[in-house]
């Protein structure tokens, strides 16, 4: 009998399961996490968005959606179709959020991008100022966070947020948002979105990080924040922004 | 297309975060400040005229404070964490300070100054009443029975002293409620230093015509005569509060025009289109210009007393409708447009729902029922309950 | 000296203003009362460590990293699949990640006999990205799907692992 290569790995993937199985015990018991080496003072995270390489799929909102269970209709990260006229008034849609991509476009002769967008982990967050009781915060990472056990769901927060990324969650009762998957990131791989983009559009970024390639592209491209009059510290940078974007 | 909306909302925006009830929550927190100032108009500016009012406004204010807060409960995702508030506080939230604030002004303003003021009221009937009654009254002296000339003088003196730190107080509380929405630096329709000052005005003119109202409505069932020249004072104060909070809304809206701001089309199209009814014609015209124009000729030209009432009547009703208008267009208009300024949506009153129609309407009633508890417990009009 | 003269109508009076006052000292009293009856409470009720990073629950920072991870991610799943991941490399879907395609499978990454992956619905899967739109990206290849196949799917002619013919 041939053993293949593919079985051998299936046996050694069971035996990491059962390794990270029992990790997970342990943290359900409230031991001693396996993910402890994970040090929050060596990283504040953000993002950068390359607007010339999105192409409207709406990976990363499925993916997003499948990985955080974010309830119908509501976004943590959404993708904009921008149709821009010669006097820069633009035409806006994104159909649920572009969770299953756009249908093709109609109008002709315009400038058109798309603008995929998420909560932009600001480090002067208003939505974190805003909280009467502490159940939103800018963790010491960098990624603005919600304690779904703390939080009132006054939804102060949402009105405080600039860029609309936040919505209370018609479960939970609570305000959810993106998490920039920090359940991901803190254990070395990257958020769902950017997992899944086809294009290398968005990319996590760890500026804290020397070796992250976020100095490089940012030494080297032309960025922008979206609403930078709002000096709210954005960590999303995006390339080639159209002045139309809001 | 997505029902509601009309061009491009954020995907999170179409749902309104805050509705009906908070609607509610400035204004009654309002009819609280207001009707707090006209009580200290009298006992710190010696406006002898409205000297009728006095306890029934400090009972008004008192029966709207102790609802204010439930619009707010209601609302909440969680309202068993709301304590969570006063456990740790944020600083840096104008929501959360605002709770510290409604506490001193309930137990240090005005619990205080109406207990100093009915004190030889309740040592009284504690030992009139009795039963069940006396017990009340009892509890109510907090175990103290000197009502001396001396103490009642001292009295006096704390409860003036009470009313002047009340006066900031009531600006701060309702100061306060502006803020919250004035500091909101992602919302241009909220967002402006003026709107602590318009809401403080605007609280002040809603407590000062409800206080009428509930004046003339007491008189008719209390079958006193009615004071006219207290009617023609609170008339006069309601004039001068209104003319200053429409001047400063005007203000506000004259600099958005003139400043034109991008933000300016957008707001500018929601105002003729989805809050044209609730504001350019139930709070600008009827519920401002309509009561400004009665209560005007009322300083210009002298009527009859039976007409005067009329317009006090008519002037006092619209001005309570038209600062109801001013609440919901700022807190309900301040979120039918997109921050993308590209689109608006729609806001639908529901029913029975928790933050629902019938709950506003039981939330509005609720303070009533309350002031008439108050004074049948507390009645302000002791030379006549004795009788 | 001045204070050594005795004024009993002074004491009298003194005497006098304390206790027509005293009633006050009641009210300051419940005041002060309730207020110790919040302070313990609070202290008794806040979370444990609340504030040690900031003005919020320490504890939720774990809580969160604790989630459930759905997409297994990319090394995982070449750690088995290398033939697909080799073919993948030396096309132009290099950079496209396996779970982009074929959906959230840490699950399969976890326990392979039990959850087998689903073959992709190809016909809507390539039009998301390739179907044409002028929002795109101009280099990158899309085509009017309705024109370009005659109905045909994707991979009958492409290989979607490398799609180039």
């Amino acid at each position: 009998m041939e053993i293949s290569r593919r079985d051998l790995f299936t046996i050694g993937g069971k035996l990491l399961v059962l390794a990270s199985a029992g990790a997970t015990l342990e943290q359900i018991t409230g031991a001693e996490p396996a993910t402890e080496a994970y040090k929050m003072a060596d990283h504040w995270w953000g993002m950068i968005v390359d607007i010339d390489k999105c192409i409207g799929c709406g990976n990363c909102v499925r993916a997003c959606s499948n990985e955080n269970h974010v309830p119908d209709g509501y976004f943590r990260t959404w993708v904009e179709r921008y149709q821009v006229t010669e006097d820069q008034q633009p035409q806006v849609d994104s159909p649920n959020g572009a969770i299953d991509g756009f249908p093709p476009s109609t109008h002709t002769g315009v400038k058109s991008f798309f603008v995929p967008k998420l909560c932009n982990q600001c480090a002067h967050s208003p939505c974190v100022q805003v909280c009467p009781v502490g159940a939103t915060f800018v963790s010491p990472d960098g990624v603005v966070l919600v304690d779904q056990s703390y939080c009132l769901g006054c939804r102060y927060c949402v009105q405080a947020c600039p860029y609309g990324c936040r919505y209370l969650h018609p479960d939970t009762k609570t305000v959810d948002k993106c998490t920039l998957c920090y359940h991901r990131i803190t254990q070395g791989l990257t958020t769902a979105c950017c997992e899944n983009c086809p294009t290398g559009a968005r990319q996590l970024v760890d500026f804290k990080n020397p070796k992250d390639p976020v100095h490089e592209f940012l030494r080297h491209n032309k960025v922008q924040i979206l609403k930078p009059y709002m000096a709210t510290g954005a960590k999303v940078y995006y390339k080639d922004l159209d002045g139309s974007v809001r | 297309m997505i029902p509601g909306v009309d061009g491009f909302m954020y995907p999170n925006e179409i749902e309104l975060q805050w509705g009906l009830l908070i609607v509610l929550y400035p204004y009654i927190t309002g009819l609280v400040a207001g009707a707090f100032i006209l009580a200290s108009l009298e006992r710190v500016f010696k406006v002898e005229a409205v000297r009728p009012t006095y306890r029934l406004a400090l009972l008004t204010a008192l029966a709207f404070l102790l609802v204010a807060p439930l619009p707010l409960q209601l609302h909440l995702g969680h309202p068993e964490r709301s304590m969570e508030m006063y456990l740790t506080p944020h600083t840096s939230s104008a929501m959360a300070m605002f709770g510290f604030v409604y506490l001193w002004y309930l137990t240090v303003v005005l619990l205080l100054e109406i207990w100093l003021d009915y004190r030889v009221d309740i040592v009284r009937m504690a030992q009139s009443t009795t039963g069940f009654m006396r017990l009340v009254y009892k509890a109510l002296t907090l175990g103290s029975e000197n009502v001396s000339p001396a103490a009642r003088r001292i009295d006096d003196k704390v409860g003036y002293t009470v009313t002047v730190i009340g006066i900031p107080s009531a600006f701060l509380l309702h100061g306060y409620v502006g803020f919250i929405f004035g500091s909101i630096k992602a919302n241009p329709w909220w967002s402006t230093p003026l709107m602590p000052i318009v809401f403080l005005f605007s609280a002040m003119t809603s407590g000062i015509a409800a206080v009428l109202l509930l004046y003339m409505a007491s008189v008719k069932v209390k079958k006193i005569p009615i004071d006219m020249r207290c009617l023609d004072t609170i008339g006069k104060y309601l004039f001068y509060t209104f003319l200053i909070d429409f001047t400063l809304e005007m203000l506000d809206l004259v600099h958005r025009t003139y400043e034109a701001d991008e933000s300016f089309r957008s707001l500018d199209f929601m105002v003729h289109t989805r809050l044209m009814f609730s504001q350019i014609i139930l709070q600008i015209l009827l519920g401002t210009l309509v009561p400004l124009a009665l209560l005007a000729a009322n300083q210009l030209w002298k009527f009859s007393e039976a007409k005067r009432r009329v317009m006090y009547l008519t002037a006092a009703l619209l001005t309570m409708v038209g600062i109801f208008a001013m609440r919901w267009n700022v807190v309900i208009g301040g979120q039918l447009f997109s921050k993308s300024f590209l689109g608006y949506t729609t806001y639908k009153v529901s029913f029975a729902a928790r933050e629902g129609l019938f709950t506003a309407v039981g939330l509005m009633i609720l303070p009533f029922v309350i002031f008439v508890v108050l004074v049948i417990l507390l009645p302000p009009w002791p030379e006549r309950s004795e009788t | 000296m001045l204070h050594t003269a005795y004024r009993p109508e002074k004491e009298m009076g003194l005497r006098r203003i304390f206790t027509d006052s005293g009633h006050l000292v009641r009210p300051a009293v419940v005041l002060i009362a309730a207020l110790g009856i919040f302070l313990i409470i609070r202290a008794l009720v806040i979370p444990k460590a609340f504030g040690q990073y900031g003005h919020y629950r320490p504890a939720a920072l774990m809580e969160i990293r604790q989630r459930p991870i759905v997409y297994a991610g990319q090394d995982q799943c070449v750690m088995c699949h290398d033939d697909e991941a080799k073919t993948r490399a030396a096309g132009k879907h290099a950079h496209v990640a396996c779970e982009a395609c074929h959906g959230p499978l840490a699950s399969h990454a976890n326990d392979p006999a039990a959850h087998v992956p689903k073959l992709p619905d190809v016909a809507n899967l390539c039009r998301r990205c390739h179907e044409k739109d002028a929002a795109k990206p101009p280099g990158f290849p899309q085509v009017v799907t309705a024109e370009h196949s005659g109905g045909m799917t994707c991979n009958s002619c492409h290989q979607p692992h490398n799609p180039h013919l």
